[in-house]
C-alpha cells in the first residue's frame, strides 16, 4: 500500500506530475491516493521532496527460500523444421543472464524431428539441452506444449524461463505460467538481474510503447517473460561450444490434448516473418491502387525485406490480413521500417515504435507519420518507389 | 448455449497522449472505451446466440465506472453484464485477474463458451484468455480469426492465426477462445439496445460474493510488481529529404548506407 505521511506532505503535486497511472491527487494541500490506480511503482517515491510517501509491501509474506532453484532456461521454438530466430536471440541472452547469477542455460525443445536441432541450441549458447521429440507434437498444441515445459519445470526447478513474444510462445507461456503459479511479464524488450536478490528485471513497453515499465517477480519461482523477436542480439554459431544433449519421453498423460489441428496452412508473402524481419516496406492507402502493391513488393524484395500493411489496405484486400502492422495487427521492430503511402494513424505507429530507422513517403508534408520518421520523403509513391 | 465475454475497459487510444518532457500521462481528455479486440469478442458471441440460440452475458473485473462498458456491450447485443468491483482486486496482475475471472465464470456454470480479446491494448499481455482457461479447467484456443459450428453443436471449427499463415482447429465446447479483430466487424448498437442497456442495472460482485480468497486476489494475489516507470525518449530526429523525387531518393539511399544498413 502506498501510505502519505500527512506530518510530511507539503501538497507540492510533484507525486500527482509523476503518477502515470492518475493515482494521486492533491487535494486540500495534501496528496490523497487512489488505491484503485495505484499500481505501487514507487514512482512518486523518488520524487517525493519531502520523503512524506511510502511504500508498504505486505507483510505477511516473507521472500522465499529459493535457493533450490537454479537455471535459466529458454523455451526453443520449433516450426517447420526449424528453430525461430528468437529462439537463437535468447540463447545470448540468457548467457548474459546466468553469466551475472553463476548458473548455466538450458534449453527446452519441443517438436516432432526436433532432436535435429538440439546441437545448433548447444552452437548458439545452451550448455544443456532438455528434449521432447514425439509424433504427438507434430503440430503445436498450447496443451501438450505447456504441459510438457510445467512438467519439466516442476521438477528441475530453473530459475528464470525465457521465451519468445511469438504468436506461440504469447499462446503457451501463459498456460505454463498459470500451471506453476507464478508471474509472467509479457513481450519484454529488456533484461537484466538484480544482483541483492537474483531478481530479474524484466522492461516491457505499455500503452503501446509509450510507458516503459520495469517488472520483478520476486517471492515466486520460476520468474518468466515472454521477450520480443528482433532485440536481443544472437550469438554468431560456434561449432566448438559443448553442451550436453538429454532426450526425455514425455509421460503419456502429458501428451493428450482436446484441440485438434486439423491442416496447418501457410500463407508467407514474401520474405521472412514480419515480427522478425529487418526491413519491413509497408502499404498504406497512398499506394492508390490494389497493382501498386506489386511496386512496393519489388522494394521489399530487392531489400530482402517483408511486406506490411495498414488495416486501409487489408480492409481493401489488396494484402492479407496478417500483414497488418499496428495495435491490431503485428508489432514490428526492424532496422529499416518504409511507409508508403501511410499517414500514421496512432494505431498504426504503435506497432513500429521498435524500428531503427523509420522513413516515409508521402505526398502530404503535414502526415502525422512524419513525426514519428526519420526521414521524410515529401512525393507520390509511384514516383519514388 | 450460455456464452460469457470477458471484456476490459481501456483508455482510448486516440485520447491519450504522453508528456515525453515530465515523463508522465496526459489525462485531460482521456475517454474510456471497450478493448477494440474485445468488441470483436461480444460480437463474436451475439452472432453465434443469434444462429444457435442461448445467452450472452459480458463479464468486467474494473473500477465502478467500467460500468458503462458493460451497459455498451448490452447495447450490442450481449443479454446480462456483471461488474466485478471492489477495492481488493486493484492492482491485479494477471494471475490474480485470471483467477478473479475464474471464480466469476463458477458462479455463472454452466458455461459452454468464454470468449476474450486477443489482447488488452492498455498491458497488451494476451495472458487473461490462456490463464482463465487454464484456471477453469477447460481447453483454449488463441488468435481466432474465424468460427463455426459443427452439426453436433458442440464442436467448434476454428481458424487459429500465426505468423505463417494459419492453422485449422476443431475443440468440443466448453473451451475458451481470444479472437483477433478479423474475426468480424462489430455491429453499431441498435436504437433499441441502447435503451435497455440505459434501463439495465448491472450487478456488482465483491471479492465475498466470489468467495474469493484475499491471498489470490488485488495485488496480494499478483507475483509480478512493477518496480519503476519510464517514458521511452522519443529522438525526433525528423528530417525531411529535399530535391527533385531523384535526388530524395539518391539522400536516403546515402543515409542508409552511412547508418550501415545498405
Ligand atoms: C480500434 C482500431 C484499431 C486499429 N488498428 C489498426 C492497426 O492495427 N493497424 C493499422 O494500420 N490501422 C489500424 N487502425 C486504423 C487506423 O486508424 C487508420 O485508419 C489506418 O492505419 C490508416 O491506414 P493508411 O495510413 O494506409 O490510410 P490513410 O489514413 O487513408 O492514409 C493514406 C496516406 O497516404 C497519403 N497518400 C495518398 N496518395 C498518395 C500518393 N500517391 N503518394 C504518396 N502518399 C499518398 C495520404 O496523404 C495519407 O497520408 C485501427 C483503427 C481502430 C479504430
Ligand atoms: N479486468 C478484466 N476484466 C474482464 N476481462 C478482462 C480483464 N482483463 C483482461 N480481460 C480479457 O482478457 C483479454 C486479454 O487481456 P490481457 O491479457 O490483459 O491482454 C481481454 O481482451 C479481455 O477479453
Amino acid at each position: 500500500m502506498l501510505i502519505v505521511h500527512g506530518d510530511r506532505c507539503i501538497g507540492c503535486g510533484e507525486c500527482d506530475e509523476a503518477c502515470s497511472f492518475d493515482a494521486i491527487q492533491v487535494q486540500e494541500e495534501i496528496a490523497v491516493v487512489d488505491p484503485d490506480s495505484c499500481t505501487m511503482c514507487g514512482t512518486c517515491v523518488d520524487v517525493c521532496p519531502e520523503e512524506a510517501l511510502e511504500l508498504v509491501r505486505d507483510e505477511g509474506k516473507a521472500p522465499g527460500n529459493f535457493d533450490d532453484w537454479r537455471g535459466v532456461w529458454v523455451a526453443a521454438e520449433y516450426k517447420n523444421g526449424e528453430v525461430a530466430q528468437v529462439t537463437l536471440e535468447l540463447l545470448a541472452e540468457a548467457g548474459k543472464l546466468a553469466g551475472k547469477m553463476d548458473t548455466l542455460v538450458t534449453a527446452v525443445l519441443m517438436g516432432h524431428g526436433a532432436s535435429s536441432q538440439a546441437e545448433i541450441l548447444v552452437a548458439h549458447g545452451a550448455d544443456r539441452v532438455l528434449v521432447a521429440d514425439h509424433p504427438e507434437l507434430e503440430y503445436f498444441t498450447d496443451e501438450v506444449y505447456g504441459n510438457i515445459l510445467a512438467d519439466f519445470a516442476a521438477r528441475e526447478k530453473p530459475e528464470i524461463i525465457l521465451a519468445g513474444a511469438t504468436a506461440m510462445g504469447r499462446s503457451y507461456i501463459p498456460r505454463v505460467a498459470t500451471i506453476l503459479k507464478t508471474g509472467l511479464t509479457a513481450d519484454c524488450t529488456e533484461l537484466d538481474i538484480r544482483p541483492e536478490d537474483r531478481s530479474l528485471l524484466q522492461t516491457r513497453p505499455a500503452f503501446g510503447g509509450n510507458l516503459l515499465a520495469t517488472i520483478i517477480c520476486p517471492n515466486h519461482r520460476p520468474q518468466m517473460a515472454t521477450v520480443r523477436p528482433h532485440v536481443m542480439k544472437a550469438a554468431p554459431y560456434d561449432a566448438d561450444r559443448k553442451g550436453e544433449i538429454i532426450e526425455i519421453t514425455p509421460d503419456p498423460a502429458l501428451l493428450m490434448h482436446s484441440v485438434r489441428v486439423v491442416e496447418s496452412v501457410k500463407e508467407q508473402v514474401s520474405g521472412p516473418r514480419l515480427s522478425e524481419a529487418e526491413v519491413i516496406v509497408t502499404a498504406g492507402r497512398g499506394i492508390e491502387e490494389e497493382k501498386n502493391i506489386e511496386l512496393v513488393r519489388e522494394l521489399s524484395d530487392l531489400l530482402g525485406g517483408s511486406i506490411g500493411a495498414t488495416r486501409a489496405v487489408t480492409d481493401a484486400e489488396w494484402l492479407p490480413e496478417q500483414t497488418q502492422i499496428g495495435q491490431t495487427g503485428v508489432t514490428v521492430s526492424p532496422k529499416l521500417y518504409i511507409a508508403c503511402g501511410v499517414s500514421g494513424a496512432i494505431q498504426h505507429v504503435v506497432g513500429i515504435q521498435g524500428s531503427e530507422i523509420i522513413v516515409a513517403v508521402n505526398k502530404d508534408e503535414s502526415a502525422p507519420i512524419f513525426d514519428f520518421s526519420t526521414y521524410g520523403i515529401e512525393g507520390d509513391t509511384k514516383e519514388i518507389l | 448455449m450460455k456464452i460469457v465475454v470477458c471484456i476490459k475497459q481501456v483508455p482510448d487510444a486516440k485520447t491519450v497522449r504522453f508528456d515525453t518532457e515530465k515523463g508522465t500521462l496526459v489525462r485531460e481528455g482521456v475517454e474510456a472505451v471497450i478493448n477494440p479486440f474485445d468488441l470483436n469478442a461480444i460480437e463474436a458471441g451475439v452472432q453465434l446466440k443469434e444462429r444457435h440460440g442461448g445467452e450472452v452475458t459480458v463479464v468486467t473485473m474494473g473500477p465502478p465506472q467500467a460500468e458503462e462498458a458493460l451497459k455498451e456491450a448490452l447495447a450490442l447485443g450481449a443479454d446480462n453484464g456483471i461488474l466485478l468491483s471492489d477495492r481488493a482486486f486493484a492492482g491485479a496482475d494477471t494471475l490474480a485477474t485470471t483467477y478473479t475471472l475464474a471464480k466469476a465464470v463458477e458462479r455463472l456454470a454452466p458455461v459452454d463458451l468464454v470468449l476474450c480479446g486477443k489482447q488488452a491494448i492498455d498491458g497488451d499481455t494476451a495472458q487473461v484468455g490462456p490463464g482463465l482457461a487454464v484456471r477453469l479447467g477447460i481447453p483454449y484456443v488463441t488468435c481466432v480469426s474465424g468460427l463455426s459450428f459443427g452439426d453436433d453443436q458442440k464442436t467448434l471449427r476454428l481458424k487459429r492465426s500465426c505468423e505463417e499463415g494459419y492453422d485449422m482447429v476443431e475443440v468440443e465446447i466448453p473451451a475458451l477462445l481470444t479472437v483477433l479483430a478479423t474475426i468480424n466487424t462489430p455491429r453499431v448498437p441498435s436504437l433499441k439496445g441502447k435503451l435497455r442497456a440505459k434501463k439495465a442495472r448491472i450487478p456488482i460482485w465483491s471479492a465475498d460474493d466470489l468467495g474469493a480468497d484475499h491471498g489470490m486476489i488485488g495485488l496480494a494475489g499478483s507475483p509480478t510488481q512493477v518496480v519503476s516507470t519510464s517514458v521511452p525518449k522519443f529522438e525526433a530526429k525528423r528530417e525531411m529529404l529535399q530535391g527533385t523525387p531523384e535526388e530524395q531518393v539518391d539522400a536516403l539511399l546515402d543515409r542508409l548506407e552511412e547508418a550501415g544498413i545498405l
